[in-house]
């Protein structure tokens, strides 16, 4: 089944629920991609102003949480849905708790951020975060388009994508730990950075499991715990 | 032959998916291993219209297989050539091989009789006879002539009572019409008349459709229980149903079998797009 469709139901209304799920759900995550972005800004520039408004929208993100889980329990008393139905709601369920874990991350960032603006001189380690924000970024924007479009290509690229997140996550911690080495004064801002490339990376997981939920929706296929290969083959099967 | 049921909202499945978008090859799993009834390109025609086509199909050995679709697709019609319920329409035609175990059921010296007593059937509407509840299980016991002496039938009676989960229920007012019991005691109390001779495979044609919620929760759970020991088709107009009790669900659409899987792969992920439209309640 790969081709899926919300609406066409009989119940025009059952057509209208899921749509909304799916709207939701994407306007769940252009805020929480935003999110990430001014984390990392906020990282980046020393900007306490930005750090802020990340602390504050992240009670945003918890409420849309809650709301789109009572839409999905909604659902699935009332509609009881099969199929790609079915796949679309449980999808929904589980992306939601990813999302709000990664809106979870950014809000560590946004802390660290804080943090490190009060003790702010030169350090390293500033253009690691930025580079692997960018990376988790642009992962983020694209599982968004995966889920939004059914993509299945896009989501794999995703999966693919995670691997270089965690193989820049490992360098720059080796990197950090010469440094605090070299440096023990440093040891302290050195792991408010160290913190938040683990966040990133964090991030980057989150964002795997949900181009993963996508591959479930659109092929029925649990690819989770699966190497990228295996998900490659999987995927060619059918 | 018409489905009771014309007022389904999915009525216009049938006519607005287009005829080329199914093939004619059943996708999935149609056959088994150890099947207890073995249908093989099996026609169905009334007069000159033609209800089923080429429709090949195992039931295995204590298996409950559910049969849904849009009404007229000709669940209930494939459903009565199991027994030759089909046989009373005159302008009824069966072509192709159906076997209950090794046995042609349509061979010309085959009698129908004993096969419906191999093969037992409840209907929509719960039809007990208008007799006491014990004789409604009795008769057939008494007319194949299973039983000889009082003792037995009056065991048989009462195991086929329990077996059914009416037992407690009627116990003490066994000599009473079974026309005075409630909509899902007469329908357990068909089921019960249906077991009673001890048939291999028991067909249902939509057996909750006329009860309630409570009431079709028992049948469903006695559903379970008697595929321990019978081999059960069902066909179903609500598709919960079928995923709540059978094994594998068969999807048939305007005469043709679509697909047959296991029933949690139809209902999670099913391999054909007409089966997809259906089950999610979509036209096509």
């Amino acid at each position: 089944m790969d081709k899926l469709h919300l609406e066409k139901h009989i119940s025009h209304q059952f057509d209208v629920d899921l749509e909304e799920l799916k709207s939701q759900a994407l306007e769940m995550g252009g805020l929480v991609e935003q999110q990430i972005i001014d984390a990392v800004s906020a990282i980046e520039h020393g900007d306490s102003d930005i750090a802020e408004r990340v602390i504050k929208v992240e009670d945003d993100i918890d409420l849309r949480e809650v709301a789109l889980d009572e839409a999905c329990t909604n659902v699935l008393a009332c509609r009881q849905p099969a199929a790609s139905d079915l796949r679309l709601v449980l999808t929904v369920t589980k992306m939601t708790r990813d999302l709000e874990r990664i809106g979870d991350e950014a809000h560590k960032i946004a802390k660290m951020a804080l943090a490190l603006h009060e003790s702010a001189d030169g350090l390293t380690g500033y253009e690691e975060a930025r580079h692997m924000g960018a990376l988790v970024q642009r992962m983020m924007q694209q599982v968004l388009d995966a889920f939004a479009r059914f993509d299945v290509e896009k989501a794999l690229d995703v999966a693919k994508a995670d691997k270089q997140v965690d193989r820049e996550y490992k360098s720059a911690m080796r990197e950090l730990v010469t440094y605090m080495m070299e440096d023990p004064r440093s040891i302290s801002r050195s792991m408010n950075i160290l913190w938040t490339l683990r966040s990133l990376e964090r991030i980057g997981d989150h964002a795997r499991n949900i181009a993963e939920h996508v591959i479930f929706l659109v092929k029925g296929l649990d690819v989770r715990h699966s190497s990228i290969k295996e998900m490659e083959r999987q995927l060619n099967k059918r | 032959m018409k489905d009771n049921t014309m007022n389904e909202p999915t009525d216009n499945v049938a006519t607005n998916i287009e005829e080329n978008a199914f093939s004619g090859q059943t996708v999935g799993t149609p056959l088994c291993d150890d099947a207890k009834m073995s249908m093989r390109n099996v026609n169905v025609f009334y007069d000159t219209k033609q209800a089923i086509h080429d429709v090949s199909l195992d039931i295995g050995k204590n298996e409950v297989v559910a049969m849904i679709g849009p009404s007229g697709c000709g669940k209930s019609t494939f459903l009565r050539c199991l027994n030759r319920m089909n046989d009373t329409i005159e302008s009824c035609k069966v072509t192709g091989d159906i076997k209950l175990e090794e046995l042609d059921i349509y061979h010309p010296k085959q009698d129908v009789v004993p096969l419906r007593a191999r093969v037992g059937m409840v209907f929509q509407k719960p039809n007990p006879f208008p007799k006491s509840i014990y004789d409604n299980v009795a008769y057939g016991p008494r007319i194949h002539g299973l039983v000889n002496r009082k003792y037995d039938l009056d065991e048989i009676v009462e195991s086929s009572l329990r077996r059914a989960s009416l037992w407690d229920e009627v116990k003490d007012r066994l000599h009473s019409p079974g026309t005075g019991l409630s909509g899902g005691q007469q329908q357990r109390l068909c089921i019960a008349r249906t077991i009673a001779v001890s048939p291999e495979v028991i067909l249902m044609d939509e057996p909750c459709s006329a009860l309630d919620p409570i009431a079709t929760a028992k049948i469903e759970e006695l559903i379970a229980e008697l595929s321990q020991k019978f081999t059960i088709a069902i066909v179903t107009h609500s598709m919960q149903q079928a995923a709540r009790v059978s094994h594998r669900t068969a999807y048939f659409h305007m005469g043709k079998l679509v697909e047959v899987n296991d029933t949690k792969r139809v209902f999670t992920n099913p391999e054909h797009e007409l089966t997809e439209a259906y089950i999610t309640g979509r036209f096509g």
